[in-house]
């Protein structure tokens, strides 16, 4: 592999898992807002 | 999460980034997520920042001298390392709060730190392990930077796991809270690990007790704005991740609360033994 090849492996691993962890935690708390009452939701 | 609601208070505090727009909230819909004006904002621009830091690293920065092409994973590498270690101070000042105060804010900020603290532990150590095979020709040795770094990545794992399998409010806290006591001191052992032991991992490049900035220019203007971005990025991560362990307390307490309901209701309709 090349220099840029570990270069652009770096940042696209460093992208992936970055991107998985704040779609993972947008979707639990999608999930969780459901189970609490409107009226207690207070970062509008 | 920037105001403690409820400090040396009861055990439910309030979430609110602000209380000007909680008031103002009745009039408007209830959010669907864990997003708020101030997320939305900050995560725009920090969109726009890390595109400028891949423009700068990938297109603006020059190659350098001794490491060639490779530097560039430096713009990635050592903001997130960084950001670990803010991660894992933050933890422990609050796991010492929490230990003083026992409130659910500072409980949920040490744990949300430590999951946050914990996924750049991750991108720092597979990061370096790419850098290491360009570099070193081997993606790990078991030196003392790359053996401590893998410790702090355990106890982070070994923390989360622990509030995992504590179904009790009070026990997780206080069981995490030890734990969490203990990330600062092991920080502290992998940032100078470098200087207390031989290691193939190089010794510090900006923070040198000689003076000697082993960077400049471009190079150390892009590596302080990718540290800036990440930074931006951990509070960004922080905030949602403190709203959505806010909404599981909730979502635990409410069900608590209906299925003791059930239980009245069925002792109710049972009739006297």
């Amino acid at each position: 592999m090349t220099m840029w090849g570990y270069v652009a492996l770096g940042w696209a691993i460093t992208a992936v898992v970055l991107v998985s962890y704040v779609a993972a935690l947008l979707w639990r708390g999608r999930r969780l807002i459901e189970q609490v009452p409107e009226g207690e939701r207070r970062w509008l | 999460m920037t105001i403690d609601t409820n400090a040396g208070g009861p055990q439910h505090p309030e979430p609110s980034l602000r209380r000007d727009e909680a008031a103002a909230g009745d009039a408007r819909s209830a959010p669907t997520g864990t997003g708020s004006r101030f997320t939305r904002l900050l995560g725009l621009a920090l969109i726009i920042g890390g595109a400028a830091v891949a423009w700068l690293a990938f297109v603006a920065t020059p190659p350098d001298v001794v490491q060639g092409e490779s530097v560039r994973l430096l713009y990635v590498h050592v903001p997130s390392v960084s950001v670990a270690y803010m991660a894992c101070m933050l933890t422990t000042v609050a796991s010492a709060v929490w230990l003083r105060r026992r409130t659910e804010w500072w409980d949920l900020v040490a744990s949300s730190s430590a999951e946050v603290g914990a996924v750049f532990t991750a991108v720092t150590l597979l990061s370096g392990m790419v850098w290491g095979q360009a570099t070193w020709g081997t993606p790990w040795e078991w030196d003392a930077r790359l053996t401590s770094t893998l410790f702090l990545f355990l106890l982070l794992l070994g923390y989360l796991g622990l509030r995992g399998a504590t179904e009790d409010r009070t026990a997780r806290g206080r069981r995490s809270a030890i734990v969490g006591l203990l990330l600062v001191p092991n920080v502290i052992v992998v940032n100078q690990s470098v200087n207390w032991w031989r290691s193939l991992h190089q010794d510090a490049t900006l923070f040198r007790t000689d003076g000697d900035f082993r960077i400049e220019g471009l190079q150390l203007f892009t590596w302080v704005f990718a540290t800036v971005v990440a930074i931006g990025f951990f509070v960004w991560l922080l905030v949602h991740r403190f709203r959505v362990g806010w909404l599981a307390d909730r979502a635990e307490d409410r069900a608590i609360d209906e299925a003791l309901a059930v239980r009245r209701a069925e002792g109710g309709t049972g009739g006297a033994p």
